[in-house]
C-alpha cells in the first residue's frame, strides 16, 4: 500500500513515461475501428482482402490493357498498383486523421490518456489495411511475372518513412482541426491535388519525356519520392535519385519529411493539454 | 513548489486554479480569422476553480458537493488528468481510476464482449488484465447470456449494469466518481452502495461528486463544499451537507454573506488564521481517543495576520447527531488572551474533566473580536475524537456519579418526623 506519490501533470501528447499504456490504448482503439468497419457484412474480414483484389483488378485491366497508359514501361500495372496502395495509405491516415480528435471527443473529455493515441490509432488501422493490400499486391506481382529481386528486402524502408510522414501530417492536421474547422475541406482538395501531382497514374518516364525539370520538381514532394523509390525497389523503375540527377537532391524531400513530421509533433504537443476544453 | 505529501495522504490539492477562456464571438474558421485578426482575442474568462486546496487521507471517503457550475466536475477532471490546472499543484498516491462517466468508449455496434475490453483498457487495465477479468465482470453484471449481443440491442439499464461492473473490476487505490451513481433504479443504487461500502472496507480512497446530501452523510467521512470555484467549507460530511443546504436555499443576498463567512479562513485580509486544532489528554498528549473521566483538553493553534487585542476563543463540541454538547469560551471565564502582533503564532488550550459519554465528537473553533464580537475566524468540525468506554452513543454526558444502597425507612421510624 505504500505507493509513491506523483504529481498530476494534466494531459500530454505522449504521456509521462508509460509507453505501454500508449501502445495498449492505441491498439485497442485501432482494433475497435477495424471491427466496426466490417460490421454487419456477411463476409466480414474477407472483404478487406476481396475488395482491394477486385478494385486492383479493374485498375490493372483498364490502365494496362485498355488505355495502354504505360506502353513501353516494364510491369506498368504492378507499379501502378503499388503507387495507388501507398497513396491510399497516405490519404487514409491523413484524411481520417484530420477529424480524429473531434471524432473521439467523448473519450478525450472523459478519460485522461496520452492524446497522441487518437491519431496513432488511425495510423495503425491504416497500417493493417496497407499490410493486407500488400498481400493482394504480391498476388499481382507474381501473376505478372516480375522476377524476385534482393531489393525487395529494402521495401520496408520507404514504407516506414511513409508511415512516419503520414502520421506527422495527421497529427498536425488533427491538432489544427480542433480549432479551425475549415482544415478538412482544404485538406480534401490538397489530397486530390497531390494525387495528380504525384506520378501514380502516369509513370515518371512520361514526365521526363515532357521535361526533365518538371520531373525533378515533381519528385521533390516527399510523397512522390517515397512512391518512386518503392517502385524502383520493386521492379527496377528509375530511382528518385536518378530522376533528380543527384543523391544530394534527395535531401530536399527528406528534409521536408523531417520538418513536417517535427511540426506535426510540436503542434500536437502544444494543443494536447487543452484539447478536452476546446472540443 | 511543494514537496510530495505525507505518507498517509492520498490526495493533496494546493492552490489549484482553472480558468476557461470562452470566446465572446465564436471565431473558428480561417476566413474569419483572416478578415478579423483581432476579434478572436476577445474572450471571456470563466474562473472555474479559484485557489482550491484540500487534502484527503488514505482510506477516506471524501465528498465533493456544490451547486451546478460550482466547479465540482472541473476539479474532478483536473485530478483525472483531463484538464490541465492553470496554477497550483495536485499530488496523488496510488493507482487512480476515473469514473467521470459510465461506459467510456462504448461502441453500440460492437458486442458486449468487445465493449467490456475497450472500456476496461480505457480505465487503465492492460488488455491481458481485461481479458482475465472478463468472466467475473459478466458474472457481476449478470449478463453472461447476452455477451455476444450488440450493445445497441441492450436496454439502457443493461448498459449501465455492464459499465458499472467494469468499473468495479478496475482495481485502483483511488477512485474518482463523478455522479455516476445518480443513474439507475433503486436496486442498482443499492448495488452501488454495497460496492462503495466494500471499497471503503478495503481501505480504498474515494472521491465522490454528488448532489445527494443523503449520500454524502451516509458514505462520506468528510466533504468539500464548492461555490463558484471557491472552497466554502471542508469538514465533517454532516456539517458540510448542512451548509450546502443552507447555501442552496438562501436568498441571493444572504448567500453572499454565507459564502464570505464560511470562506473567512481562506481570505488574505484575515486578522487571524486557525492553523490547527486537536484534542489532548494529560496522559497521551495530542490524541484522537479520550478516556472517560481523565483530565482532557482541547487546543488550537492560530496565527495572527494583523495585530489583535484580547480575542475571544471559543471551543465547541458537537456529537454525531450534530447536537452542541458543550461550549467553552475565554470571555465567559474572563480569561485575558492578551495582545498579539502580526505574525505571532500561539496555542490556546482549555482543560476539563472528561465527562462526555462514550461516542464520537467533533471540535469546532471560533475566534471573535473582544469588542463588538465580530467573527474573525472559524473552523467547523476541524477535529474529530472518540471517547472510549461502554454504552456507546445512547447518552450525552457521563457526569460523575455514585450509587448508594440503603434500606427504605420503615413506617415506625418515619412517623416521628410527621408529627
Amino acid at each position: 500500500m505504500s505507493a509513491d506519490a506523483y504529481r498530476v501533470q494534466g494531459p500530454t501528447a505522449l504521456g509521462s513515461g508509460d509507453r505501454r499504456r500508449l501502445w495498449n490504448l492505441t491498439r485497442t482503439l485501432a482494433a475497435t475501428d477495424w471491427k466496426v468497419r466490417f460490421y454487419g457484412s456477411a463476409l466480414g474480414y474477407v472483404w478487406s482482402l476481396l475488395r482491394p483484389l477486385m478494385l486492383f483488378g479493374i485498375v490493372y485491366f483498364v490502365f494496362s490493357e485498355v488505355l495502354k497508359a504505360g506502353a513501353g514501361i516494364d510491369h506498368y500495372g504492378v507499379i501502378l498498383l503499388l503507387a495507388m496502395i501507398l497513396y491510399f495509405f497516405f490519404s487514409e491516415v491523413t484524411g481520417a486523421g484530420v477529424t480524429s480528435m473531434v471524432d473521439r471527443e467523448s473519450l478525450l473529455r472523459k478519460v485522461g490518456f496520452p492524446r497522441a493515441v487518437v491519431p496513432l490509432s488511425v495510423a495503425l488501422v491504416a497500417v493493417m489495411n496497407l499490410a493486407l493490400n500488400l498481400v493482394v499486391l504480391a498476388v499481382f506481382v507474381l501473376a505478372s511475372g516480375v522476377q524476385p529481386r534482393w531489393s525487395w528486402l529494402l521495401l520496408p524502408i520507404p514504407f516506414a518513412l511513409m508511415l512516419v510522414f503520414a502520421t506527422g501530417v495527421a497529427m498536425l492536421l488533427s491538432a489544427l482541426y480542433v480549432r479551425y474547422r475549415d482544415v478538412r475541406p482544404i485538406w480534401d482538395v490538397v489530397l486530390q491535388a497531390l494525387f495528380y501531382a504525384t506520378p501514380i497514374l502516369y509513370p515518371i518516364e512520361a514526365v521526363i519525356n515532357q521535361s526533365a525539370t518538371l520531373a525533378k520538381i515533381a519528385l521533390l514532394n516527399p510523397l512522390a519520392t517515397l512512391i518512386q523509390e518503392s517502385r524502383h525497389l520493386l521492379t527496377g523503375a528509375p530511382s528518385a535519385a536518378e530522376v533528380l540527377g543527384s543523391t544530394a537532391l534527395l535531401l530536399v524531400p527528406l528534409a521536408m519529411l523531417v520538418l513536417v513530421t517535427w511540426l506535426g509533433l510540436h503542434v500536437f504537443e502544444r494543443m494536447a493539454p487543452s484539447a478536452a476544453e476546446e472540443l | 513548489m511543494s514537496s510530495p505529501p505525507a505518507e498517509n495522504v492520498a490526495v493533496q490539492v494546493e492552490h489549484v486554479c482553472k480558468t476557461f477562456r470562452l470566446p465572446k464571438e465564436q471565431v473558428s474558421t480561417l476566413k474569419e480569422r483572416i478578415l478579423h485578426p483581432t476579434r478572436g482575442q476577445r474572450t471571456e474568462a470563466l474562473l472555474a476553480l479559484r485557489d482550491v486546496s484540500f487534502e484527503v487521507a488514505r482510506g477516506e471517503v471524501f465528498g465533493i458537493v456544490g451547486r451546478n457550475g460550482s466547479g465540482k466536475s472541473t476539479l474532478m477532471k483536473c485530478l483525472a488528468g483531463i484538464y490541465r490546472a492553470d496554477a497550483g499543484e495536485m499530488w496523488l498516491r496510488g493507482r487512480m481510476a476515473p469514473f467521470i462517466e459510465l461506459g467510456v468508449g462504448f461502441n453500440p455496434d460492437l458486442s458486449a464482449h468487445d465493449n467490456v475490453l475497450i472500456n476496461a483498457v480505457m480505465l487503465g487495465l492492460t488488455p491481458d488484465q481485461a481479458r482475465e477479468r472478463y468472466g467475473s465482470i459478466m458474472d457481476f453484471a449478470e449478463l453472461h447470456e447476452f455477451a455476444e449481443l450488440k450493445l445497441k440491442n441492450y436496454s439502457s439499464g443493461m448498459q449501465v449494469r455492464l459499465a458499472f461492473s467494469v468499473m468495479v473490476h478496475v482495481d485502483a487505490d483511488l477512485l474518482l466518481i463523478d455522479e455516476v451513481l445518480a443513474v439507475g433504479d433503486a436496486a442498482f443504487q443499492q448495488k452501488c452502495y454495497d460496492v462503495l461500502d466494500r471499497a471503503r472496507s478495503e481501505g480504498k480512497t474515494i472521491l465522490l461528486v454528488t448532489h445527494d446530501m443523503e449520500q454524502v452523510q451516509r458514505f462520506c467521512d468528510r466533504a468539500l463544499l464548492l461555490d463558484r470555484g471557491r472552497v466554502v467549507a471542508v469538514g465533517h460530511s454532516r456539517s458540510v451537507a448542512r451548509q450546502y443546504t443552507q447555501l442552496n436555499f438562501a436568498a441571493p443576498g444572504e448567500r453572499e454573506s454565507l459564502v464570505r463567512a464560511a470562506a473567512l479562513a481562506d481570505d488574505d485580509d484575515d486578522v487571524v488564521v486557525i492553523i490547527d486544532a486537536w484534542a489532548q489528554s494529560e496522559a497521551a498528549g495530542r490524541t484522537t481517543v479520550l478516556e472517560p473521566t481523565e483530565a482532557s483538553g482541547m487546543a488550537t493553534r492560530v496565527r495572527f495576520v494583523s495585530p489583535a487585542a484580547d480575542p475571544v476563543f471559543i471551543f465547541s463540541i458537537t456529537d454525531e447527531q450534530q447536537r452542541r454538547i458543550m461550549s467553552m469560551s475565554t470571555d465567559r471565564q474572563s480569561f485575558a488572551t492578551g495582545s498579539h502582533a502580526a505574525g505571532d503564532e500561539i496555542d490556546v488550550s482549555v482543560g476539563f474533566a472528561n465527562h462526555l459519554a462514550p461516542g464520537r465528537y467533533w471540535l469546532s473553533v471560533h475566534v471573535r473580536e473582544a469588542v463588538g464580537g465580530q467573527l474573525l475566524a472559524f473552523r467547523e468540525d476541524i477535529y474529530s475524537f472518540v471517547v472510549s468506554g461502554p454504552g456507546w452513543g445512547n447518552v450525552v454526558v457521563d457526569l460523575p456519579h455514585g450509587f448508594l444502597l440503603t434500606p427504605a425507612p420503615t413506617m415506625s421510624e418515619a412517623s416521628p418526623d410527621e408529627r
